[in-house]
């Protein structure tokens, strides 16, 4: 003989654990996820200096001059240190899951991960140069 | 009927993505460590000038800055759903993320456009 079997209520909020806010800093796979999300601030952070550099060419010498002097100072080249690694981040990042969100075939097959990985770093290495070379060639 | 832009966010997220991990490190390397540090020495005011007058240098600037600044403001709008635990404050957030990159995007357009 079996018990009368007893049902509860459905109830949607039946039990959540609280998560805190510092949940990614409990596993290091956590933590790299998060910094790399933190990248998107540094990505932008640039964007906004380059504009502002931009801004200062329009109005001019003087403001051009000023501004590259800021540039110079502890405030910017820490910041830009720091930014400059974030940014090298996202790019490392970014290249090595391009083959996740990038899928080629050629011929009926799969083009292999570490190609697509490979043709990235060709393709960041080409531009890095030519952007050099438009810089120092005066 | 109210069309859904998100997979736009996606793509502009993905675009601007590449465009910064492509240039943005080799520009900030330049641009923010080698020329203020003297590395490097840096180009001039005319020949900065001589070479962002040009049509195409217009472009590929509009798109340096307007593309990663929408990647930037995609990306950082779910890092404050995720890390921060803000999804009550959703339309806030998405205003605040994507109405900077158009700022961003109509200010670097009205510059470049007003180069002597």
């Amino acid at each position: 003989m079996s018990a009368p079997v007893q049902y509860t209520l459905y109830h949607p909020k039946w039990y959540r654990r609280a998560v805190s806010v510092w949940w990614w800093l409990e596993n290091w796979s956590y933590t790299k996820f998060v910094l790399r999300e933190i990248t998107s601030v540094f990505v932008a952070f640039f964007a906004v200096i380059y504009l502002w550099q931009l801004r200062a060419l329009v109005s001019g010498p003087d403001a051009y001059a000023d501004f590259m002097a800021r540039l110079e100072s502890p405030l910017f080249l820490t910041l830009h240190v720091v930014a400059f690694f974030f940014v090298l981040f996202h790019a490392l990042t970014w290249f090595n899951l391009a083959p996740k969100a990038m899928v080629l075939r050629l011929g009926g097959k799969r083009v292999p991960d570490f190609v697509i990985v490979a043709l990235n770093y060709l393709a960041w290495f080409v531009a890095s140069i030519a952007v050099a070379w438009f810089f120092l060639r005066g | 009927m109210r069309r859904d832009i998100t997979p736009c966010l996606w793509a502009l997220f993905s675009v601007g993505g590449t465009v910064a991990a492509v240039l943005f490190p080799i520009h900030l390397f330049l641009t923010g460590l080698a020329f203020p540090l003297g590395w490097i020495e840096a180009p001039g005011y005319e020949s900065v000038l001589n070479l962002v007058r040009h049509p195409l240098a217009r472009i590929y600037l509009f798109v340096l800055i307007s593309l990663p600044l929408f990647h930037g403001a995609h990306r950082f709008r779910y890092t404050l759903y995720d890390g921060l635990k803000l999804k009550h404050l959703t339309l806030l957030i998405v205003i605040m993320c994507y109405g900077g990159a158009l700022l961003g995007t109509v200010a670097a357009a009205v510059t470049l456009w007003s180069i002597p």
